[in-house]
């Protein structure tokens, strides 16, 4: 059991675990053509998908709803019919792949184990049999509820502290760190799920940022509000290449405090923000946290001198990760 | 962070133990040169070393610990762990629990909602709950700041103190020197990156309280323990702790130092350890921003902190190509040096060697050194050296008065001492420093 089951996941998770043979029965062919992440021609999409059913009248969160809700997520980002079409353009059943989750802030302002479940079973769904879900370390993980299987096949969760770190730097611009084994030699392919947060530091912490939880030296790069080392260490090669999608957990949201976990600074947004390219993920989700600010009377990120410019930089001539300017931005609510 | 000579021992001091066992051994019937040349020397590639080192660190692992029953380990220049250079960041084997190296930190004060400001370098991180510093090895923890490197060292070797360098403290002395992990700057010609620039967690440690090593001094025959490889600074506690029960035993203590603190640190640091080097990485604020990740003027204002303590103090010079060695430069630090620490203070200018992040650079030229020298000279300097040229002239002392040669090295070797009482024996002139 990977996830630390709480009374409303139980059934649906013994639900997954039994799908996973019917899974593995029904491999299909590989798939080919899977998208790139890369921002292409034309404009970069967006999707915000909000659903207020996701909680329920406890305000606990609703599994089977929050699946709908990424589902809705997915098929509007991919233009298509199904989920499954979605899932399928973005990982081949022969492919491991990872789930880059965020637990730094522990079990309050996490990536939500209900969603990754979803995930997972769709991920399920299209053939894929090997699934990693890790961060920075298994004691982050653990706080954020998940449970740590190191060994094993079929969905494993465990922090860079298993496998360690490449031994040889890899650069880019200001950045040279090492990369964790996690992604350079277990995944194939890897889906980054930020959480919708301010950052203290650098102003925002989304799809770029958490990158910084795949290198083994992420406190050298909080200077300058994280510019430019949040769009280094997202364009270090083995990141750049292996990063599919992103699919943001806005599920709780919180404007100030951040990275740590302040619930008086929390407001349930009820949402995912999914997008292939990176930079425009982030700049809509810093919007997101500049407007509420604004509505809760918080200064502005700006005046606090912790505007988040590595997005700008992510985007510009050295960087191309994707798309900062507005215009090129497909900003859609589903 | 380390200047040249003292950066380079320990990789040389792995790659000398491609025996180790002989080396140990030889060490005793080579000649001073025969050594040196030998620990410049490049015998394994860098896979093979890896290699090598990761199957001997578990045996230097328990060796370290055993050291006390094994005083041949000793032998000058023989690495004890070196498992610091096995370099891999693997998850490492936690045979003792963390908690043996957590301390809460000095130097912090606390924040509302649970931050921390950290108090010990001009960095002045501010740091929320669960997150580290930039050094990457203090934590805060539920609003308590704590130093994860409390007694958890990750190299150590004996070295000649003239490797540190130190030229007017003790010549010839040997040094039990050490390191943690962790360094409040990251500069990217850092020659030990592998230590300095990694988490406490990413590097294999043994656990050695203040009390064994001082113990590891004594049988290892060393008046002088030296904190130094990645910097001190971010292990100040452990500094403080194990100086202070050095001291009880008669053992001085010694820290090269990058210089990147605030006063306060300074001031209670420079109390509890005999002698500190500072590198000095550049004589200009661009250099410091765009190579070191750090700031001069915090650097300069604690060299003239520690003139005003009293503790003995050498500064070293790396000369980077292209980067820091202008006439313009050489010229502003001298009088810089002059004017704010005297003309006493013995100045290091040490060769660079190509590693970590400017790898595109050459070896500093010989010339380059010697026009440095020759600029803080004309400046009037008295005690200017250059470093990790082995057999240079300019690293022997000479009296500035009668211009004699008062202690003559052959690299880390003290070939002759020609001084009586701190005094020059052939003009009577006072040579700072502390000789004995």
């Amino acid at each position: 059991m990977l996830i630390k089951p709480d009374v409303s996941t139980r059934r649906s998770f013994l639900k997954q675990s039994l799908s996973l043979g019917g899974a593995l029965v029904a491999l299909g062919p590989h798939e080919k053509g899977v998208a790139l992440p890369a921002a292409d021609s034309g404009r970069s999409r967006v999707v915000i998908a909000h659903d207020a059913k996701v909680r329920t009248a406890s305000a606990s969160l609703d599994s089977s709803e929050i699946t709908k809700l990424l589902d809705r997520a997915m098929q509007a980002c991919f233009n298509v019919d199904s989920p499954l079409a979605a899932w399928k353009r973005v990982v081949r059943p022969d492919e491991v792949v990872g789930l880059k989750v965020n637990c730094l802030g522990g079990r309050g302002n996490a990536t939500h184990p209900e969603l990754v479940e979803a995930i997972t079973e769709r991920l399920r769904q299209v053939g894929i049999t090997e699934i990693v879900v890790w961060d920075r370390q298994n004691l982050d993980l653990e706080r954020a509820h998940y449970k740590i299987v190191e060994r094993g096949s079929g969905l494993r969760c465990f922090g860079n502290d298993a496998l360690g770190f490449e031994d040889e730097l890899t650069t880019f611009g200001q950045a040279g760190s090492r990369i964790t084994r996690t992604l350079t030699q277990v995944c194939d392919a890897v889906i980054n799920l930020p959480v919708l947060k301010d950052h203290g530091i650098a102003g925002v912490t989304l799809a770029l940022k958490s990158m910084f939880g795949a290198v083994h030296n992420p406190n050298k790069y909080h200077g300058n509000a994280g510019d430019p080392y949040v769009a280094d260490v997202f364009a270090l090669p083995p990141i750049r290449k292996k990063v599919r999608l992103h699919i943001c957990d806005a599920l709780n949201a919180q404007y100030e405090g951040g990275p740590s976990f302040m619930p008086q600074w929390m407001w349930p947004y009820n949402g995912l923000l999914v997008a292939r390219d990176p930079v425009a993920l982030d700049y809509v989700g810093w919007k997101i946290i500049e407007k509420k600010r604004a509505e809760m009377g918080v200064k502005s990120l700006a005046e606090l001198h912790r505007e988040p410019h590595y997005i700008l930089t992510a985007a510009d001539a050295q960087h191309r990760l994707g798309t900062a300017d507005p215009a090129r931005i497909e900003r859609m609510e589903v | 962070m380390e200047s040249e000579s003292e950066v380079r021992s320990p990789r040389s001091e792995v790659e000398s133990s491609c025996d180790a066992v002989e080396i140990r051994e030889g060490a005793a019937r080579r000649s001073p040169v025969q050594r040196r040349g030998l620990e410049g020397e490049r015998c394994l590639s860098p896979d093979r070393l890896k290699g090598r080192d990761h199957a001997r660190s578990a045996l230097d692992r328990r060796a370290f610990l055993k050291a006390a029953s094994l005083p041949c380990l000793a032998v000058c220049g023989g690495g004890l762990m070196g498992s610091a250079f096995a370099g891999p960041l693997m998850a490492a084997p936690a045979a003792e629990s963390d908690s043996q190296y957590v301390r809460e930190a000095k130097f912090y004060e606390k924040l509302p909602y649970k931050k921390i400001r950290c108090k010990l370098c001009p960095r002045e991180c501010v740091i929320d709950d669960q997150e580290r510093g930039f050094c990457g090895v203090r934590e805060n923890r539920g609003g308590t700041y704590y130093t994860l490197v409390h007694s958890r060292v990750v190299t150590a070797h004996v070295d000649p103190i003239e490797k540190k360098p130190f030229f007017h403290f003790m010549p010839g002395a040997t040094a039990f020197s050490l390191a943690t992990a962790g360094c409040n700057v990251n500069c990217k010609m850092c020659q030990n990156w592998e230590i300095s620039q990694v988490r406490p967690e990413q590097v294999r440690s043994t656990y050695v309280p203040p009390d064994r090593l001082t113990g590891f001094a004594q049988q290892n025959h060393c008046p002088v323990i030296a904190f130094t490889y990645s910097e001190p600074v971010v292990f100040m506690e452990y500094v403080l702790d194990s100086a202070e029960a050095a001291r009880a035993e008669g053992i001085r203590s010694v820290v090269v130092s990058g210089g990147f603190i605030q006063t306060d640190p300074l001031k209670k640091l420079a109390a509890r350890v005999d002698a500190i080097k500072i590198d000095l990485k550049a004589y200009s604020e661009k250099f410091y921003k765009e190579v070191v990740n750090g700031e001069l003027k915090p650097v300069l204002q604690a060299l003239v902190t520690l003139r005003k303590t009293g503790v003995w103090n050498e500064v070293v010079y790396l000369v980077v190509p292209t980067l820091n060695d202008s006439d313009a430069e050489f010229q502003g630090l001298a009088r810089w040096i002059k004017a704010e620490l005297g003309p006493d203070v013995p100045l290091h200018f040490s060769r660079f060697h190509p590693e970590y992040l400017l790898k595109n650079l050459p070896p500093t030229p010989l010339e380059t050194l010697e026009r440095a020298k020759a600029i803080a000279d004309a400046e009037g300097l008295h005690y200017v050296y250059i470093g990790n040229v082995p057999g240079h002239p300019a690293e022997s002392t000479y009296c500035p008065h009668c211009h004699q040669k008062v202690v003559e090295r052959a690299g880390y070797t003290i070939v002759a001492t020609h001084l009586h009482h701190g005094k020059c024996q052939f003009c009577k002139t006072p040579i700072p420093g502390v000789w004995t």
